[in-house]
C-alpha cells in the first residue's frame, strides 16, 4: 500500500512482538451477554484484548457497524446471538446470519481475511462457551496479526 | 456582459456524460446564457488553465466539477476552481462519491499500469514503457499528471459546497440547481445550506410506482436481470432482482425502475447511512426466505444461499466505493496456515 491509501492513518507499523490485538465482540441482551457475564462471574480466564458492546439483538448489528469497526482498526469483529429458534425475537438471528455470511464475502472482497469476522451463537447458560470462543478467536486473529488498515506497509 | 454571473464546468475521471448533461435540459440552457457567462469548459471550447488562475479569488460564481480525482492534475485543478469560485459543486456520481472510476480502488496503480500498458492483448509494449510525471528531452522538460494509487472524491481534496448526484444528474435537478443559482443571483435569494445534496431526501423505493408486497417480504431466489423476464408492474426486488433502491437517494424519478432495469445505485446513499454497501447488504439479506426448517440450516447452507449474490463489493458498490467507510480494498500480511 502506498501513502496515498486513505486507510493507512497515520499509525506507526506494528511489530508482531508487541502485537495486542483489538477485538469487538457484539453480544445479544438475552443471551450472550448474559453468557458473557456467566463467564465473568465463574472467573473463567480470558485473554482481554476484546471488548464487549450489547445490542438488544444480534439483528440489531448493522453491516454498517462491522464495516465501521475495521474502518476504525479493529483487528477482528465476533457477533455472538442466540441459538437458532432460540432468539428472543423469534427470527433476528435469521437475519444475522444471513448479513454476517454475505459480510464475509464482502470483507474477502476488501482484502480482509474473512477469519478477522466471526459469528457464534452463545446462549446465556454458556459461560464457557464464551470463554471458548474468545479464546479461540483471539488465537486466530494474533495469527492473522494487525489489520491491514491499522498496520501501515 | 459585464453583469453576468461566471460560471465554469471541468471534467476530471469522468466519462463527459455530465458534461452533456448540462445541455440535456432543452430550453432552459437560455437562462443559464441569460445570467452567466462560461468561462472554462475544455470539452466545450478552448480555454486555458492559467487565465483561470489569473483570475482574482471567488470571482467564478459557480463551478460544476464532474468526474472523480484520479491524478494529480485532477486535483490541481479542482483546487484552482475551488479557490476561484463562490460556490463549488460536486456534479454527477464520481465526483460526488467516486462513480465508476472509484471501482479501481480494488486494485492499485501498479495492477492498473500492468494491465492498461503490457497485458491486453491489443498492447504492444515489450519495454513496459509506463507514463512517468517528468521526462527530459533536447527540447526541455515534459511533465504528465501524477496517477495515484486510488480514486478519491472531490470532497476529500477540496471543500465543496453542494452535490448533485446522478450518473448523469437529471435533468429536472440541474434545472433546481440552475434555479436556485438564477433566484440568487436575479432576486437575492438564499442558497441552500452548504452541504446540501440537491436530491430528495427519501429512498428511490418512495418514488418508485411498482408495487410491492407490503407484509411478509420475501425472495425466494436471486436473479440476474438477464435471466428472467421481469414483471413490469412488480417490484423488482420483490421478483428476486438486485435493485439497489431500498439504500439509495430519490431524486431521479425513478428512470431505471420506469424502463424496467434495477437500481444500480448512482445517487448515492441518504443522509442517515454511512456506507451504501452496508445498507443493500442489510437490506438484501433481510428479505431472502426464512422457512419453518431455518433452525436446522447449516452454516454452509447459509453460505450457499448468500453465494447467489455474484460480486457483492461490485453490485452493492458500483458507485460508491471511495465514499464508502473502507474506501478501498486493502491487503492482509500474513495468510491463515491451513
Amino acid at each position: 500500500m502506498s501513502s496515498a491509501t486513505p486507510n493507512a492513518g497515520g499509525e506507526h507499523k506494528l511489530e508482531q512482538e508487541d502485537f495486542e490485538p483489538r477485538i469487538l465482540v457484539f453480544c445479544c441482551n438475552w443471551c450472550s451477554y448474559a453468557g458473557a457475564d456467566l463467564a465473568g462471574v465463574s472467573r473463567l480466564q480470558m485473554p482481554p484484548h476484546f471488548r464487549v458492546i450489547r445490542v438488544m439483538c444480534s439483528a440489531r448489528v448493522d453491516p454498517e457497524f462491522v464495516l465501521r469497526a475495521f474502518q476504525k482498526g479493529a483487528d477482528g469483529v465476533l457477533v455472538a446471538g442466540c441459538h437458532p429458534a432460540d432468539c428472543h425475537y423469534i427470527g433476528g438471528n435469521y437475519r444475522t446470519r444471513r448479513r454476517i455470511a454475505l459480510l464475509r464475502i464482502l470483507l474477502q472482497q476488501f482484502g480482509f481475511d474473512p477469519g478477522r469476522l466471526k459469528l457464534e451463537w452463545i446462549s446465556a447458560g454458556e459461560g464457557e462457551r464464551f470463554q471458548k470462543t474468545i479464546v479461540e478467536f483471539t488465537d486466530v486473529v494474533n495469527e492473522l496479526g494487525p489489520s491491514p488498515v491499522r498496520g501501515g506497509d | 456582459m459585464a453583469d453576468k454571473i461566471k460560471i465554469a464546468q471541468y471534467w476530471g475521471a469522468g466519462c463527459g456524460g455530465c458534461d452533456v448533461a448540462l445541455l440535456d435540459i432543452d430550453a432552459k440552457i437560455l437562462d443559464v446564457h441569460a445570467i452567466a457567462e462560461v468561462v472554462f469548459w475544455p470539452i466545450g471550447f478552448d480555454g486555458k488553465l492559467s487565465e483561470i488562475e489569473a483570475m482574482p479569488d471567488k470571482s467564478i460564481t459557480v463551478s460544476f466539477y464532474n468526474g472523480a480525482i484520479r491524478n494529480s492534475e485532477n486535483e490541481h485543478v479542482a483546487k484552482v476552481l475551488r479557490e476561484k469560485s463562490a460556490v463549488m459543486i460536486a456534479f454527477g456520481s464520481c465526483a460526488c462519491f467516486g462513480g465508476t472510476p472509484g471501482l479501481a480502488n480494488v486494485t492499485n496503480k501498479k495492477e492498473v499500469f500492468q494491465t492498461v500498458y503490457k497485458d491486453t492483448a491489443s498492447t504492444d509494449n515489450p519495454d513496459f514503457v509506463t507514463p512517468q510525471t517528468q521526462l527530459k528531452v533536447p527540447e526541455g522538460e515534459l511533465d504528465l499528471p501524477e496517477f495515484y494509487d486510488s480514486v478519491k472524491t472531490l470532497d476529500e481534496v477540496v471543500d465543496v459546497d453542494y452535490f448533485m448526484p446522478g450518473c448523469p444528474p437529471t435533468v429536472n435537478l440541474i434545472a433546481l440547481a440552475v434555479d436556485a443559482v438564477a433566484k440568487h443571483v436575479t432576486e437575492g435569494a438564499d442558497l441552500p445550506p452548504k452541504g446540501a445534496v440537491i436530491a430528495s431526501d427519501k429512498t428511490l423505493c418512495d418514488e418508485c410506482d411498482r408495487e410491492r408486497v407490503e407484509t411478509g417480504r420475501r425472495i425466494e431466489k436471486i436473479y440476474q436481470s438477464y435471466e428472467i423476464k421481469a414483471d413490469p408492474k412488480k417490484c423488482l426486488l420483490d421478483q428476486g432482482i438486485i435493485c439497489i433502491g431500498p439504500a439509495t437517494r430519490a431524486g431521479c424519478g425513478s428512470m431505471c425502475p420506469k424502463a424496467n432495469m434495477p437500481c444500480r445505485g448512482c445517487m448515492g446513499p441518504t443522509k442517515a447511512v454511512m456506507d451504501h454497501g452496508g445498507s443493500m447488504l442489510s437490506a438484501l439479506s433481510s428479505l431472502l426466505n426464512i422457512t419453518d426448517s431455518e433452525s436446522k440450516l447449516s452454516e454452509e447452507q447459509i453460505m450457499e444461499l448468500m453465494m447467489q449474490v455474484k460480486d457483492p463489493l461490485g453490485t452493492f458498490y458500483a458507485f460508491t466505493l471511495p465514499k464508502s467507510l473502507l474506501k478501498r480494498t486493502v491487503t492482509e500480511k500474513r495468510k491463515r496456515k491451513g
